[in-house]
Parts: structure tokens; sequence; C-alpha cells
């Protein structure tokens, strides 16, 4: 019995020893010098895992009585976070090394934190859901502080560890209520006890843990660390923040919404349309004054997590399909566009203001065209992928009666449209500045390609992404 | 007699005074670690509370997690604080404010 439970979470396992004795081994040979090649090792076994795992998983099996979910769902999650914790790797290696920011902590921190994500995209019980979050959350907190001579990496680093904690706590109060007034930990359990009537202590236990888990997935009014958690971190550790544990926030969201209390939608629907709604507007309010890149991909990501979150609050099949779908998407789109950000420099230092683009399509015509494909398709103009994104999570919102979110949603993202273009309007109608140098890693460039070329083929099927999402969300909606 | 909702009603003034604990106070980081401890020991006594009415001991498993990963959360969050102090040369709370947004 035993054997079978531990053959379900082998690649957490695997993963967790594998961060383990990496770590051991680097201590005890050369440390740093020994991290460029650590780097690659644990990207690359993150691509062989993804594989492995969208490969070989079939069926729904549970581990443990029930804590531990192997089920379609699961494993659409895990298979992004490992392909785009990996991608982000293989980013910050070259930059990293560059300034002497490449530690062997680094690989096997994120290797940690990505062992939390998939133990939390696939927990059956809150003692795993809460295990698998603080070890992501843990990871996350140093990494972000990993530039420990900066005062501005470490107040990131301090006000994430603060608010994360925060929201730890509040997750945990809805825990302990919930806990109370359905008797068990597992969602099974809880999704049989809440059936009914639900008492006003189990409706208190969701308030608290849905508060909690917005905070970790940015969702407005629970945002506020965000965008200076963004400015502060080192590039390629902000990079990383934009895209697995965004994704497995959202999924662990969905994951608790619909496994614990998925016959009591109308309960939490109100909530996650609040949430989603406040997120659209100030994402896309909030980004028009920013001069910093990076501060803006913050503001852009919260606007982001509210379209996902109008996917979330539809409630139905369709309307995880559609964040799950959009999810995707949006970690595809930021990786191509931080590939571009970490490769801004001027005489060899990273430049993060927006200024510094003018004209930039005069002297490198090629990658802003690329910048631009990804610009659009964050925007959500039409002929780009981003646009589909947008038009699924619509539908499904519509589909479910949302219709006063959908149309918020429309007004939110013609809003938001106008610091993308701004960028785009920069880099083509400007006025000349001094320029950003003309090099760019080959391994950036790549990113950037591969991610603009995506947004603009994916339009015939998506990469036949669709009846996958469609068979996770199949697996978790009841 | 003490029932369950006593045990409640305390573990609920701990959380909030924690809470506020964490959003008055204007000097020192510290006094945040240690808001943030209460909040985590207040989920503690509602978690033991349940558990010993409900005679289910999930509960008490729950809270040895919750306690074991408080201190790994507490060790973090003074690493990264002496690290700050390096830097800033202070611990204020108000001084926390080299990014503005």
């Amino acid at each position: 019995m035993i054997s079978a439970d531990i053959q379900i979470v082998m690649p957490e396992i695997l993963l967790a020893i594998y961060a383990m004795l990496a770590l051991l081994a680097a201590v005890y040979t050369n440390k740093d010098k020994s991290a460029s090649l650590l780097t690659w090792v644990t990207s690359g076994l993150f691509v062989l895992m993804g594989l492995w795992i969208g490969i070989n998983g079939q069926g729904t099996q549970t581990a443990f009585d029930g804590m531990f979910n192997d089920d379609a769902f699961s494993r659409f999650a895990k298979v992004a976070i490992l392909l785009s914790a990996a991608a982000v790797l293989m980013m910050s290696e070259a930059y990293m090394k560059r300034r002497g920011l490449l530690r062997f902590e680094y690989p096997i921190l994120v290797a940690l934190s990505v062992v939390g994500m998939m133990v939390m995209v696939s927990a059956g019980d809150l003692m795993a859901l809460y295990m698998g979050l603080e070890l992501q959350s843990l990871s996350l907190y140093v990494v972000a502080s990993l530039r420990r001579d900066s005062v501005k990496s470490t107040e990131a680093g301090l006000k994430y560890f603060v608010l994360g904690a925060l929201s730890s706590g509040l997750l945990l109060y809805g825990a302990s209520l919930t806990y109370g007034f359905a008797g068990t930990t597992l969602f099974s359990g809880i999704i049989e006890a809440s059936a009914h009537h639900p008492s006003l202590g189990l409706l208190f236990g969701i308030v608290f843990l849905v508060s909690g888990l917005a905070f970790k997935v940015s969702a407005a009014p629970f945002h506020m660390w965000t965008p200076d958690v963004y400015e502060g971190s080192p590039t390629p550790v902000t990079a990383f923040f934009a895209t697995a544990p965004k994704f497995a926030a959202m999924a662990m969201f969905a994951r608790v919404v619909h496994d614990a209390f998925g016959h009591i939608v109308s309960d939490w629907q109100q909530i996650v349309a609040l949430l989603a709604v406040v997120s659209m507007f100030l994402g896309a309010i909030a980004a028009i004054g920013q001069k910093d890149i990076k501060r803006l991909m913050a503001y852009s990501s919260i606007a982001h997590m509210g379209f996902a979150l109008m996917g979330l609050a539809a409630g139905t099949v369709l309307g995880v399909q559609a964040m799950l779908i959009y999810m995707a998407i949006y970690v595809t789109m930021n990786i191509g566009a931080f590939a571009f950000i970490l490769g801004m420099e001027r005489d060899g230092r990273p430049v993060t203001s927006i200024e510094s683009l003018k004209m930039y399509s005069k002297r490198q015509p090629l990658r802003a065209l690329a910048l631009l494909v990804l610009m659009f398709s964050l925007a959500g103009v039409p002929p780009m992928v981003g646009f589909f994104g947008k038009f699924y999570v619509l539908r499904a919102a519509f589909d479910a009666g949302l219709a006063w979110l959908a149309i918020a949603g429309v007004i939110a993202s013609v809003i938001g449209a106008f610091y993308y273009l701004r960028i785009v309007y920069y880099m083509y109608f400007g006025e000349e500045t001094e320029p950003l140098d003309g090099k760019m890693n080959p391994v950036l460039w790549g990113f950037l390609m591969a991610a603009s070329l995506a947004m603009v083929i994916g339009v015939f099927n998506l990469f036949g992404i669709e009846p996958i999402a469609q068979a996770a969300a199949e697996a978790l909606v009841h | 007699m003490i029932g369950i909702e006593h045990y409640l009603a305390v573990a609920a003034s701990l959380f909030v005074i924690g809470i506020f604990g964490l959003f008055l106070n204007r000097k020192n980081v510290i006094i945040l670690l240690m808001s943030i401890e209460l909040m985590l020991l207040a989920v503690n006594i509602n978690f033991v509370a349940f558990s010993s009415y409900l005679d289910d001991l999930v509960g008490q498993v729950f809270t040895l997690f919750v306690l074991t990963v408080a201190a790994a959360e507490a060790a973090i969050g003074l690493a990264i604080l002496v690290c700050f102090f390096r830097n800033r040369g202070t611990i204020d709370v108000e001084d926390v404010n080299v990014m503005k947004g």
C-alpha cells in the first residue's frame, strides 16, 4: 500500500532528494564555482521531469488516503510549472554570472520552491496544501533577497516575508475554522460537510482561506507587496516570480474552491468575482504612471490575475479550462517579456526605465518587432494569442451568467492596453535618447523570439492545449 | 464551565491583536515578527481546541506542523532582517521605504 503511495509522489520525492544532494555536494566541493553547471543541470532536470509527468501520467490516483491527488489537473499545472521554471533558470544563468550574483543556492532554492508548488497543486488536504505552500514561500523569501548587499533587494525580501507570513496566517486561520466546522481537513470530507447549508463558521473559513490565497496570487486588494518585490528583487528572480509561482498559486486556488467547496459555488463566486474586478481595474489604472518596466510588469501581472480569476469565478468546467489556458498563455508571454527585460543594458549595466526604449526599433528592428508582438498579446489585441486567452475567460464568465463581470473585463482591458501601447509607441515613435547596448545573450534572444513566434503561430490551434486543459478542468470540477 | 467558544474567543482576539500589531506598529520590524508569531499561535489554539472538541487527532498533528513551519519562518525572517540591517543600518519600520508604490 505504502509503495503504491510513494509511486504517486515519486516526482516530488526525486526532486527533493536531488535538491538536498546538490546542496550537500556543492557545499563540500567548490561552492559557487559549480553554480553555472548546477543551474543548467537543474533546468535540464525540470524539463525531463515535465516531459515525464506530461507523457506518462494518466487517470486519477490518490495517495495517502486522499491527501495527495495525481489527476489531469495537477499534471497540467506541474508541467507548466516545471517548464516555466526551467526557462527562467536558463535565462538567469548568464545574467547572474556576469554580475557575480550566481550562487549555488539559487538553483537549489528554485528546485525546492518547485517541489513546494508541485505539492500545492496536487494537495487533497489542508495540511498538504499548507506544507507545500510554505516550502514554496520560504524558498521565495530567500531568493527575493538574493542580492545580499543591496538595500532594494533585502527590502524586497523583508516586505515579501512580512506580507507573505500575514497571508499564511490568514490562510491558516481559515483552515482551522474549516477544520473545526467540517470536522476534517480532507477536501473530500469538507465537500461533503459543506454540501447542504454550510454553517456560518465554515463560511468564515472560506473567506479567510480565499483572502490568504488572494495574497498569494497577488489579486487586489491584497496586492500591495507585488510592485515593491518585483522592483527590488534581481531581475531573473522577478522573472521567476511572474511565472511559475503565479501559475501554482492560481492552480491551488482552483483546487481549494472546487475540490473542497465545489458544492457551494454561489457562496465563494461573489468573493472571487469581486477580487477579479478590483484586480483588473487596479492593475490597468495603477500601471499607467509607472516609469520602471519591472514595476509595470508587476501591475500588469495584477491585472492578468484578475482575468484569470474571472475564469475561476464562473465556477464551471469551462471557467477552469479558460483559467488554465489563460495562465499558460500568460506565463509564455511573461517569459518572452522578461527575456527582453533581462537583455536591457547600457554600457553593461542593467537598465529598467521605460524611457530608455525610445526609438529602439531604429537600432534593433527584429527585437523591437518581437517585443511589439508580446506587448500586443499582453494587451489582448486580436490577432495575437493573448486575445484568445481573454476571449476564453470572457466567454466562461458570460456563460455562467456573470455578464457584468465580462463587460467590466472588456473595459479594464481597453484601459490596460494604454500602457502596453505606450511601450510600443516609445520604441517606434519616441525621441532619440542614449541608446541601449546592441548585444544580447543568445539564450535570451532565443526565448524572446520563441515566445513572440508562439504568440503568432499559436493562433491556429493554441498548440493543442485546449483539449488538454479541458480534460484537466473536467478532472477538477465535480 | 469553559467550553469550546471560550477557546475560540481567545484565539480570535489573539489573532486580531496580531493583525493590528502588524499594521499599526510603526516602530520596529522585530515587533512585526512577534505579531506574526502571535497570529500563528492563535491558529494553534484554534486547532487544539477543535481537536479536543471533535475528539479527532488531526488538529493536533496540524498544530505540530504549524509550529515547525513557524520556527523555520522566524529563522528566515531574522536572517533577512540581519541582511537588511547591514545595508540600511536601521530596522525601523518607517525606514523600510526605499521603494514606494
